[in-house]
This record gives structure tokens, C-alpha cells and sequence, in this order.
């Protein structure tokens, strides 16, 4: 017991932490899946089909079975139902269409990169020089490849990329607010438009994206313990336990799953894939531990891929521009399976084309199509970055038709502060925000008036190089998800967060959670959580995750949910420890419990200076000599929370370009945001997370893109081909924050690891469109290449289609290569 | 990525080197920077039993005065060779190329002769060793030979040079006093150029003197337009004099046509980069 006069700490929460994970993620002196070695650990090589569809009808091992130091080549046949299966967590509609997707297929592959065999051998190398020669017979079959002519093949005796299946069409998944009793009714809006107001129609392309994570997928088996332990480079180590548990028939508690270090997701590391199957298939097949580490071209071609839609819009407005309807009508692109999620993500878009804006009438229909070619699943925003695209480029064609400024029409049309709690035209609850204020401070950090006067001028002048102003005014739902809702969409599972709290005899913390970080800042982060709720340093505290013997319960993280439900969660337990400590300390400070306060990590007599801190009660229940009667002797705490509703961060964010009219190329010349997302924990790592969030939205405007060819061949197979930013190709951003805390958490935290790319692909179109609007274009397909642009200010269209053929550089196998 | 196992032997002089390419032959890839032959092995698109690597022969390395001509050795690395003043001085062009090649490790890495004998049309030194005018000397078993530039670049990644030689040098002409500049078209930094043009003048005062005019990736070997530099003859460095001059860099080229963009628009933008390539060079960009 101890009199200590108040303590004076700086609050954490909102402080500019360093992240304490860095030296040792950035250094690779750690624990990465690759990095892993165990005795006896053997290498798998895939061996994969080079065709988008075709029949299997031999395959052909001994050669790379007596390759040197192979142990085994084996085929799906081989493995047979022990390879287990891939799952889809997501069935949208009840009778959706999705096919059997074994890790190995045995007899047909359904898109090229589809793993037919699997070398097991001593090294990685030889693995991989076996992998050479196996021979594989194939009778290739017709490809469903184009996304319009696959979602029709049913109809027109078109190509069916599972033949068995007679579609292509997965699921059609419909919204409408008149039907749902959220709004009228969207035909009569149109009709009304039609006849006296205004109406765009608009068909807009999200292109196929590769998330291109840092580290590759990387996955390790080891069979030799009581359990089979997995290491795993994913983001959803709780989900890959069941998921293996479920279709391999091995009992869940006989599985441990570890994400170690994991080098980023964007969602990609959000899947169970063949890969994960295979190793551990082939590991209990040999009793000995398995590695597979795919190369970064297997990880382009295989790794889930994201977007892919087509997107037809009606909005229907007054003659003054405030809008009375949104039609919205999608086909997305599954590739060849429906992936854990895939089916779902144009389905997390239902909910946000109506955006921050006031729509009397809403349908969205999404019709989700197979093909053959990579799967498509979550990818930073799923769901909501196509969405937001859509409604904001359409806003601001409305500002041109009606001839006022993009930003008069959006404040025509939104929600204002004073309207929150609002129910959307979607049926969702926006718990808070200020649009006006986020705009306000854009549109002053920008210099939004001088900008559009610069325009003005380069216009009159007919510069060579003109001057765009794109506006993105977006929000999103995040923290995914109130059970009950996903329960509702027929989601395969809750969307609860599971956290604890241990208190150690010495007084520091151990914080263990569901979400499982690969990137994202969580131990910095929630130790600043906790140290302030707790009152203990900082360096106190201890982040434990990813481990499935550590972290029992957990849903893993995705959907911008660590921070606002896992979080919370946190919060919750932290919470109870305090309670739990409370009686303890009465105890020992001989007061009444109702006589304590806790501030600063102290318990206090009120009206004294008799206190105790809550880790020297720590220590007393490690001890347990002088506990009241009748009380356990522990104050560690758990946490099982369930969100009540979805998460509505927001913001305004302005893009200038500069478009060289002569070339059609695009240079950034300013980019400012002012995102809403509630209190701020670490403005380090949210800035880190806006950053790198912008780069990949800007990333999609203007720069990648994932195309075949007519054989279904990946042509943007490697990083000549697929080109993603770097710092060079970027600008400074200035970023800000206004603050409408969120009502649904304790915090008042809001989601932020996909607001920069939700909110700025849109913001840079409308940048390029609105430069060059003047000369007769009114959109240009993404990626925005100066083709493109070149292409619209010529002759009016968007730009035409990608050209199907990689640059040769690497193809020279008979060149004079020095 | 990793490449299929190959015999490796790293020689000392140009003699040991070439009686290993003697030996092996066919079997055999010479390895010089690395820049484009190890992503080549490493995705297994070649698989070559014996890679012989130059890395060690000294005498391959450096940048020296040849009297009227710049000796540049193989395996100089681009770094070496961009920041070296006799460069400068004397084929500045070729500096201002090298300022835009790739980024800083690959420049410190790749090297000059193993670029030019890669001979991919979109790489960026082929364009002015052929606007300069340079002249190859390769090394095979029965001696040294000289290769023309115009000579040297036969197809896409084919060269003059025989499956028995190793290029040795570049000697590149003394250009002193002519300004220069390399235009590179990208939509990222670190991409290979879509197109690129590198030009290089003597000054009369206003007036173009001379001009030497190369083109990157339009065609499948570097192009001199040698229409274009005669018309740039006698023009004043203007937008107006530069113009038509420019629009005759497209004769006789074939540009591919792949993800970044269409033949008939990389004519558009070799003509329109030409323009600026040359006004740039003569300070009026």
C-alpha cells in the first residue's frame, strides 16, 4: 500500500507513437513465414496449368520423382479427400451457383496458374527443378474469358467456365428501397426524370487489381506435434483454422494456426487458399514438416485477385440538380470459384452508392458472373471503392449537366450534420459525421477558389497543359459487422472481436486479441489503448496475436475492423479488470468499494490520500495471501464484443492534375483530404495508413491493371507489365482531420485502413475528366493511361480498351543477353 | 524464383573468357551487370548450363580519352559512366540518357556494354550510342573487329555480335559542344520508356547546325531518324522551326504495341518528344 500524491502521464490516446513493431519488420530479422525453419522440414513445388481451361488427361511424375532429392510428386488424385476443400463463407442467395473447388482438381483446371501436382523435396530447388518435369497432358477446352459475354453464355450457347454447371451466373443479388420500404421507387423516378428533369446514364469499368502484398504467401506445416501446427502468411489465421478443420476432417483442436509476421493483405491475405490445403495435405501425408513459399509471379497470377465489374448507372435528378433516383446494375467477376468472400464483395457495395447523399429511391442489382480466369475476392475497400467510384463520378457529371460546381451539387444532395443519426436510403444507420466541416477545411487547405480561377484561365489561354479539379466526398461502412446483419445477408459467420487482458505478477500487461495484424500497427496501437485505460506505461504492455493457442477466439482482420471492434473489445476487458481489481483493492485498503476511485491506474479512497495501484494488486492476487473471502484469485479479463452497427468514417478529399493535352499524360499536381474518422489513437499510423490508402487509389485511377489475353494468359504477369507506384511516381499529400466521434464505440473510433483508396480513385478521374471536360470528354476508362486521355480529347470516347500484349523485356530466351 | 542450376566461372582477362565461350558455346550465357539475365533465369525463360561471368576483368572496366573518340570498357557501370566528366564533356548525351535509366540500383549494377549487347529496343542507351555514332569493338578468337552502331543492333535482342565474341569497348565520338537531351516517356518511374528520344545538336547561335537524332522501343532495334536530323539543319530552335523536322522521325519506324500503348500512338508521342527533345536540348524547353 502506497500514499502517492496524483501522477501527471501524458494521455496515449491521440499521441504520435512510433511503431514498436517496426525495427524488427523492417529490418527481416524476424519471425516471417519464409523464415522459418524446422528439422526435417521439406519444400513443395506446384506444378501449374499453363491453360485457362482445359481437361486433365495425364500426368506424368516419374521423371521428377527421380529428380535429386525428391521425395514425392503427388496429384489430386493422389491426395483424394484428404486435400480437403475450398470454402465460400458467403453464399449471397440461397440458390447460388458455386462450384466444388478442390485445392488439386483431378480433372479439369478452370483458370491458368491452377495447381495440378505438387513436388515435395529436400530443398526448395530441387522442388522447383522437379517441378520441370512433370508432364502433364491437357486437351484444352473454350474459355469463358470476357465478363459481358460470360454473364449471357447461359442464354446465347456461350462459353460456361464449369460446363456442368450450365451458367456462368453465380448469383444475382438485388436491393431495392421500395421493395425494402427504405425509399420509393426508382422506375418512377427515371420516368419522372426522363420526362422533365435531368438523367444520366452512365457504364463504367472497375478493372481487375492485384493486390500485390509486400511478402509473399507463405505457408509451413508441422505434423510432428500432438497438434499439426500451421504457420501461415494471412491475415485470418482464426478463419484458416476452422476452414481446415471443417473440410479435412482433422478435429479443430488438433490444429494450431500461427500468423506470424505477415507483410501485407489489402485483403488478398483474406482467403484459404489451395496453397494452405496442399501443404497441409501433403504434410500429414509425410509426417514431416512442409514449407511452400510461392515466387512473386505465382503470387500475381494465383493470389486472389480484386474488383472487376462492370457498372451500369441511371441517376435521375430535378432540373436543378437534386437527385431523385439511382439505379445501379453490376456484373462482377468471380474468376473461376467463388472465393471465401468473392460473392459478397459486390454485395458490401449494395449499401454505399447512396453515399452522404439524401436519395429518395434506390435499387442495386448485382449479377455475379464466372469465368476463366484468377478468383477475385476482398481487396482493400471490397465493395466500396467500386461503389463510391460510381456515385461520385456520376455526381459530378450531374454538376457539369446542370453547369454549377461539383462541390454546390454535393452539398445540394447530402446529409447535414444536423440530420445525424440518419437512416439512408440503403436501410443503414449513419451514427455521425460533418460533411460540411470536412469539406470546408479541403476546400481551404486546397485553395479550391484559386485552383478553379487557375483552370479558368488556362482554358481561355488553350494551354497545351490543362488543369483538373476532382472531388471525392466519400464514406464508407466499416467495422465489419453487427452478427445479426451478416447473419441476414446469409454470411457463413459473426462478426464479433475477442479480446483479453493478463495481468502479470510483475506487474506488466498482456493484451491478446482476435485481430490479427499484418501491417496495420495494431501493437503500437492498442498498447496505447490500454495504457491509458489501465494507467501503466506504455512499454507495459504486451500485443499477442495471431496465434490460435494464444488467441482462442477471433474473426481476424479485414473490413477496417480492428481498431472500432476489436478495439472495443479491448476496451471491454480492460474494463473488467478494473472491476474485478475493485473489490480487491476495498479489501486491502480497508475502504468500501463505493469509496474507490480509479484514475491513472490507481484505485483511490476518496477524500484520502490512500491508494493502490491496479498492478500492485497484480502482484497481491499472484500472491493470493490476503484476498477477500469468496474471491477468485485472478483480475485477468476477457472480452467477446459484438458491434451493434457498422462503422461510417467520411471525408472530403480535392485532387488536382495536370493534363498534357498534346500527350494525354497525367502528372499529380496537388492532393488534400480532410477524413472524419472519429478519435484519433495515433496520428502517425493513420497517416501512414492515408498515405499508403491514397497511393492505391490513385494506383487504380491511373496506373494498374490486371489484363489477359484472348487464351487467358495473365499478360500483366510481373512488375514490367503490372505497374504499381512508387514514392517517385507520387506527390506529397496533405492530409487533415475533422473529428465527429463515433457514437457506437467507447472510443469514438472510426475505420481507417481503406478510406485513402476508397475515397481517391474517384477524386483523381473526376481530377482528369474535369481537365480536359472542356474539349468534349465526359470519361475516360481506368486505368487513366495517356493513351487513353489522348484517345478521349481526339475523338470523344473513353479511351478504348487495353492493347492484350506485355512489353518483351524478358522474353529473350535466344537473345544475346550479357 | 530460382533459377535452374548452371556451372558458373567468373575469369580474369578477356582470353580466359572467351576460351569458356570457346568451350561451352551454346551451352554457355555471359553475365555481365545481371540487370536483365538474372530475371530471365530466375523466371526460367532461359536455363543456360554455364553462365560466365565478366565481373572480374578489370580491363573491361573505365572510361577513357581516345583522342577524337570516348573509350567506354563493357563493364563499366552505368553509375560510372553517368557521372564520369570525360562523359560529360565530350558525349553528353549519353549522361543525360544514363540521368533517366532505371533507378539508382540497377545504374549501380547494370553496366553499359551489357545493355547495348542485351539490345532491347527499350533500353535506354541504344538510341544515342547510335545517334553518336559509336563503333563496337567486339572480341572473339581470332582478334579484335570494330561493328558500325549502325550495324550493331540487328534485332530485337540480336546483335552483331558472334556466339565466339564478347564486346569489349564502345568508342563513342568526341561531341564537344553539342547540347543534348534524352525525353523519356513513361507513366511510372522505374518502367522502361513506352518511347523515348534522345537528341543531340551543335548550335550555330539559334540556328541548328547539326543534329543527331536516336529513337527508344520504335522498332524492334534502336533507330537513327535521319530524315529528321537533315530537315532540323538550318532550323532556328523554335516550336515553329523544330515542328515539321519532327514529325519525320515516324519514317521507317515500327513501334510495338503492347500495354502501354498502341504503334500508332507511340508514333504520335515520338513525334511529339522529338520536338521537345530538341528544343529541350537547345535550352528552349
Amino acid at each position: 500500500m502506497t500514499a502517492t500524491q496524483e501522477p501527471t502521464r501524458q494521455a496515449e490516446i491521440g499521441r504520435d507513437r512510433r511503431r514498436k513493431e517496426d525495427q524488427r519488420l523492417i529490418t527481416g530479422r524476424t519471425r516471417w513465414t519464409d523464415n522459418i525453419t524446422l528439422p526435417g522440414m521439406l519444400h513443395l513445388a506446384m506444378v501449374r496449368s499453363p491453360y485457362a481451361h482445359a481437361r486433365i488427361t495425364g500426368i506424368e511424375t516419374s521423371a521428377a520423382k527421380a529428380s535429386t532429392n525428391v521425395v514425392a510428386v503427388l496429384t489430386g488424385a493422389d491426395l483424394g479427400e484428404g486435400q480437403g476443400a475450398c470454402i465460400n463463407a458467403w453464399p449471397v442467395t440461397t440458390d447460388q451457383v458455386t462450384p466444388a473447388h478442390l485445392p488439386m482438381p483431378t480433372d479439369r483446371v478452370a483458370f491458368a496458374g491452377e495447381t495440378v501436382a505438387v513436388v515435395v523435396a529436400r530443398s526448395a530447388a530441387e522442388a522447383r527443378d522437379a517441378a520441370e518435369l512433370v508432364e502433364v497432358d491437357y486437351e484444352e477446352l473454350p474459355a469463358a474469358l470476357d465478363l459481358k459475354e460470360a454473364a449471357a453464355a447461359h442464354e446465347n450457347g456461350g462459353v460456361i467456365a464449369h460446363p456442368d454447371l450450365g451458367t456462368n451466373v453465380s448469383a444475382v443479388w438485388r436491393f431495392d428501397s421500395a421493395e425494402a420500404g427504405t425509399g420509393g421507387d426508382v422506375e418512377a423516378a427515371i420516368t419522372e426524370a426522363r420526362a422533365g428533369g435531368i438523367l444520366i446514364e452512365r457504364e463504367y469499368r472497375q478493372q481487375r487489381l492485384i493486390p500485390a502484398f509486400m511478402e509473399p504467401r507463405s505457408v509451413v506445416v508441422d505434423p510432428t506435434g500432438e497438434q499439426i501446427t500451421v504457420w501461415s502468411a494471412t491475415q485470418i489465421p482464426h478463419i484458416l483454422r476452422f476452414a481446415l478443420a471443417a473440410t479435412t476432417g482433422v478435429p479443430e483442436s488438433k490444429i494450431r494456426v500461427i500468423a506470424p509476421d505477415v507483410g501485407g493483405g489489402f485483403g488478398g491475405k483474406l482467403q484459404q487458399t489451395p496453397e494452405e490445403m496442399i501443404a497441409f495435405a501433403v504434410a500429414r501425408r509425410l509426417g514431416k514438416p512442409v514449407k511452400f513459399t510461392e515466387t512473386r509471379s505465382e503470387s500475381l497470377l494465383t493470389a486472389h485477385h480484386g474488383r472487376d465489374q462492370w457498372q451500369r448507372l441511371t441517376l435521375a435528378a430535378t432540373s436543378d440538380g437534386r437527385v431523385t433516383g439511382l439505379k445501379v446494375d453490376l456484373l462482377a467477376d468471380l474468376g473461376a470459384y467463388v472465393a471465401i468472400v468473392g460473392g459478397g464483395v459486390p454485395v458490401l457495395g449494395a449499401f454505399m452508392f447512396n453515399a452522404i447523399y439524401k436519395f429518395p429511391a434506390y435499387q442495386f442489382q448485382t449479377t455475379n458472373v464466372l469465368t476463366n480466369k484468377t478468383w477475385t475476392d476482398a481487396y482493400r475497400g471490397a465493395g466500396r471503392p467500386e461503389a463510391t467510384y460510381a456515385i461520385e463520378r456520376l455526381m459530378d457529371e450531374l454538376a457539369a449537366e446542370v453547369g454549377v460546381d461539383p462541390l454546390e451539387i454535393r452539398e445540394k444532395n447530402w446529409i447535414t450534420h444536423e440530420e445525424f443519426p440518419f437512416t439512408t436510403v440503403a436501410g443503414l444507420e449513419y451514427d455521425s459525421g460533418n460533411y460540411e466541416a470536412a469539406t470546408a477545411r479541403a476546400k481551404e487547405m486546397f485553395g479550391y477558389d484559386a485552383l478553379r480561377a487557375e483552370q479558368a484561365e488556362r482554358r481561355a489561354a488553350g494551354d497545351r497543359v490543362q488543369l483538373g479539379l476532382g472531388v471525392s466526398t466519400f464514406t464508407e461502412m466499416c467495422g465489419l459487422a453487427p452478427s445479426r446483419v451478416l447473419g441476414s445477408l446469409n454470411y457463413g459467420a459473426g462478426g464479433w472481436e475477442h479480446a483479453e487482458v493478463r495481468m502479470l505478477a510483475t506487474g506488466k500487461v498482456e493484451v491478446i486479441t482476435g485481430a490479427s495484424a499484418h501491417g496495420q500497427g495494431h501493437e503500437t496501437a492498442f498498447s496505447q489503448i490500454v495504457a491509458d485505460r489501465l494507467g501503466v506505461p506504455f512499454e507495459d504492455v504486451e500485443v499477442l496475436h495471431g496465434d490460435t493457442q494464444i488467441s482462442h477466439k477471433g474473426l481476424d482482420t479485414y473490413g477496417s475492423r480492428s481498431l472500432v471492434v476489436g478495439g472495443e473489445a479491448l476496451v471491454r476487458a480492460v474494463d473488467k479488470v478494473i472491476e474485478k481489481a475493485r473489490p480487491i483493492a476495498a479489501h486491502l485498503l480497508e475502504a468500501s468499494a463505493d469509496d474507490l476511485e480509479f484514475k491513472h491506474g490507481q484505485f483511490s479512497v476518496k477524500g484520502t490520500d490512500a491508494a493502490m495501484a491496479i498492478t500492485e494488486i497484480a502482484t497481491a492476487v499472484f500472491a493470493a495471501h490476503n484476498l477477500p473471502d469468496g474471491v477468485e484469485p485472478s483480475i485477468d479479463s476477457e472480452a467477446t464484443y459484438d458491434p451493434v452497427n457498422f462503422n461510417y468514417p467520411h471525408g472530403t478529399h480535392l485532387c488536382a492534375v495536370e493534363v498534357d493535352t498534346e500527350t494525354g499524360q497525367i502528372k499529380l499536381r496537388k492532393y488534400v483530404c480532410c477524413d472524419d474518422i472519429g478519435v484519433v489513437i495515433n496520428p502517425l499510423i493513420v497517416a501512414g495508413q492515408v498515405h499508403g490508402g491514397l497511393v492505391q487509389g490513385i494506383a487504380q485511377a491511373l496506373w494498374e491493371e490486371a489484363v489477359y489475353d484472348e487464351n487467358g494468359t495473365l499478360v500483366s504477369g510481373s512488375f514490367v507489365d503490372y505497374l504499381l507506384p512508387t514514392a517517385a511516381d507520387t506527390i506529397s499529400f496533405e492530409i487533415d482531420h475533422t473529428t465527429s466521434p463515433a457514437t457506437t464505440n467507447s472510443l469514438g473510433t472510426k475505420g481507417v485502413g481503406e478510406a485513402g483508396t476508397i475515397a481517391s480513385t474517384p477524386a483523381v478521374v473526376n481530377a482528369v475528366v474535369d481537365a480536359v471536360r472542356h474539349l468534349g470528354v465526359n470519361d475516360i476508362t481506368m486505368p487513366c493511361t495517356p493513351e487513353r486521355v489522348w484517345r478521349a480529347i481526339n475523338d470523344g470516347s473513353s479511351g478504348g480498351e487495353t492493347p492484350e500484349a506485355a512489353m518483351p523485356h524478358f522474353d529473350s530466351a535466344e537473345g544475346d543477353v550479357q | 524464383m530460382i533459377p535452374a542450376a548452371f556451372e558458373y566461372v567468373a575469369p580474369t582477362t578477356v582470353e580466359e573468357a572467351l576460351a569458356a565461350l570457346a568451350e561451352h558455346g551454346d551451352e554457355a550465357k555471359i553475365i555481365a551487370g545481371g540487370q536483365s539475365l538474372l530475371p530471365v533465369l530466375r523466371m526460367r525463360l532461359n536455363a543456360p548450363e554455364w553462365v560466365i561471368d565478366l565481373g572480374r576483368i578489370e580491363s573491361l572496366r573505365g572510361v577513357r580519352d581516345g583522342g577524337d573518340h570516348l573509350v567506354i570498357g563493357a563493364m563499366t557501370t552505368h553509375h560510372d559512366v553517368g557521372q564520369d566528366p570525360l562523359v560529360h564533356e565530350h558525349a553528353l548525351l549519353v549522361s543525360k540518357a544514363i540521368t533517366h535509366l532505371a533507378d539508382a540500383q540497377v545504374r549501380h549494377r547494370g553496366t553499359f556494354g551489357g545493355s547495348l549487347a542485351h539490345a532491347d529496343p527499350g533500353g535506354d542507351l541504344g538510341a544515342p550510342a547510335l545517334a553518336l555514332g559509336s563503333t563496337f569493338v567486339v572480341q572473339g578468337p581470332g582478334g579484335t573487329r570494330e561493328v558500325a552502331a549502325g550495324d550493331f543492333f540487328v534485332d530485337l535482342f540480336e546483335t552483331a555480335i558472334s556466339d565466339d565474341e564478347i564486346l569489349v569497348e564502345v568508342r563513342v565520338p568526341k561531341h564537344d559542344g553539342w547540347v543534348a537531351s534524352y525525353e523519356k516517356f513513361v507513366r511510372i518511374a522505374h518502367q522502361w520508356p513506352i518511347v523515348a528520344v534522345a537528341a543531340t545538336l551543335r548550335m550555330e547561335g539559334d540556328t541548328i547546325a547539326e543534329a543527331r537524332i536516336g529513337l527508344t522501343n520504335m522498332g524492334s532495334t534502336p533507330l537513327r531518324a535521319s530524315a529528321a536530323e537533315q530537315a532540323l539543319v538550318g532550323q532556328p530552335a523554335t516550336e515553329e522551326g523544330v515542328a515539321a523536322a519532327a514529325a519525320l522521325v515516324v519514317e521507317g519506324t515500327n513501334p510495338p504495341t503492347d500495354l502501354n500503348g498502341t504503334a500508332e500512338y507511340r508514333r504520335h508521342v515520338a513525334t511529339v518528344f522529338t520536338r521537345r527533345a530538341v528544343l529541350a536540348a537547345a535550352g528552349r524547353g
